[in-house]
């Protein structure tokens, strides 16, 4: 029996196929699914924060970021086997979830911040994304499966894709 | 105070931030009374301080649709504040206020969405007003967004502004009652700086 792993928010796990990888309802913070296709080893991680450096206090989270975040999602990938020449990613969220007219501007650019923070981090591992499904003003909800790559993304009213 | 967390200000104030939610959850019931025309109930506020995780969970679950209601705060004191409503809460909430002119199963289209940001902007700016009453600080409300989504998502928001400062979301829960139960949300997010103002303005000595 296959089970899924739940991610939280600011947290990240590993899985090995059969199992999925799961979290749910991503809003302006982003998935990154990480996964290599020899081992069939994959990782979920959902981050809040696109850069630690900035912040200034209380951040002994490594998950909540996404420059911190995918760096140890990769590392314990490695211990389970995964070689990250062959890691590849799929990302998620980074919603816009309220729009408002004028003003808070620097708060509404904080999903599309995270998604910038998580590619350049990728790129910097060399770790290619396959594919996306970010920005936008909605949740989701995301299933990933080492197994076969498959990212399943459900959001309020949409049905259900396969990215 | 610049070196203060956000879990050592509520530790230390939690009484304090207590009393001002349940105070400021008060008066926002008074204010939806009103404006329902109805007498509304409503229990003690439950003010906790949980970390990310939890916080969907007490919800019922991440996945649980709810409205949200968000606005920004300016004046004396900087930051924003949220209004969270379960579905069922929300749709019954937006039937009252519309006098039935809503069918069944309409309430989350254009014009019951409108009444309910009504709804959130009145009872969060009553909230506001009894914090700026208390403390005597301008507290200026910015027009409201609304969305519909899953509690997780909605949760974001906040979460990322707590995230700046901690793994905690300061949560008080309101729960009220019409003829229903309503179950009801007020997130207040100022930056740390404006907990500092908020607190001295109150007389209290400040580490």
């Amino acid at each position: 029996m296959s089970e899924i792993i739940k991610v939280g928010m600011a947290d990240l796990k590993t899985c090995v196929s059969p199992n999925g990888i799961t979290t749910l309802g991503l809003g302006s913070c982003v998935g990154v699914a990480i996964r290599d296709p020899m081992t069939k080893v994959g990782g979920l991680a959902h981050v809040m924060l696109p850069d630690s450096t900035a912040i200034r206090n209380g951040n002994l989270n490594v998950a909540k970021f996404a420059d911190t975040g995918i760096v140890e999602l990769v590392l314990q990938m490695e211990k389970l086997g995964a070689k990250r020449s062959r890691m590849v990613a799929k990302i998620a969220g980074g919603a816009t979830m309220f729009s408002f007219q004028g003003g808070m501007s620097t708060m509404g650019q904080v999903g599309q911040r995270n998604v910038e923070a998580t590619k350049a981090k990728l790129k910097e591992l060399k770790i290619p994304i396959l594919a996306e499904d970010t920005g936008a003003n909605y949740g989701r909800t995301v299933v990933f499966y080492p197994e076969t790559g498959e990212f399943h993304i459900r959001a309020v009213g949409k049905s259900e894709t396969v990215i | 105070m610049g070196e203060m967390t956000l879990e050592q200000v509520t530790e230390n104030y939690y009484d304090v931030l207590k009393e001002l939610g349940n105070i400021g959850a008060g008066n926002a019931m008074t204010a939806l009374s009103q404006m329902l025309q109805c007498k509304v109930d409503m229990k003690v506020p439950q003010v906790r301080l949980l970390p990310f995780s939890d916080v969907g969970d007490m919800m019922g679950g991440e996945e649980q649709i709810m409205v949200g209601v968000f606005l920004g705060v300016e004046g004396d004191i900087t930051g924003s504040m949220m209004f969270l409503v379960e579905e069922e809460s929300a749709r019954h909430l937006i039937r009252k206020i519309t006098m039935g002119m809503l069918p069944e199963g309409t309430e989350f289209e254009e014009m019951g969405l409108s009444a309910m940001k009504e709804v959130g902007n009145i009872i969060t700016g009553a909230y506001l007003n009894s914090l700026s009453t208390m403390t005597n600080l301008k507290i200026i409300p910015t027009p409201p967004a609304l969305t519909v989504d899953m509690a997780g998502a909605i949760l974001s928001v906040p979460a990322i502004q707590f995230g700046i400062f901690g793994d905690k979301i300061l949560l008080i829960q309101s729960q009220f009652y019409d003829e229903v139960e309503l179950d009801g949300y007020f997130i207040l997010i100022p930056d740390l700086e404006s907990y500092a103002k908020i607190l001295t303005s109150l007389g209290l000595p400040v580490v």
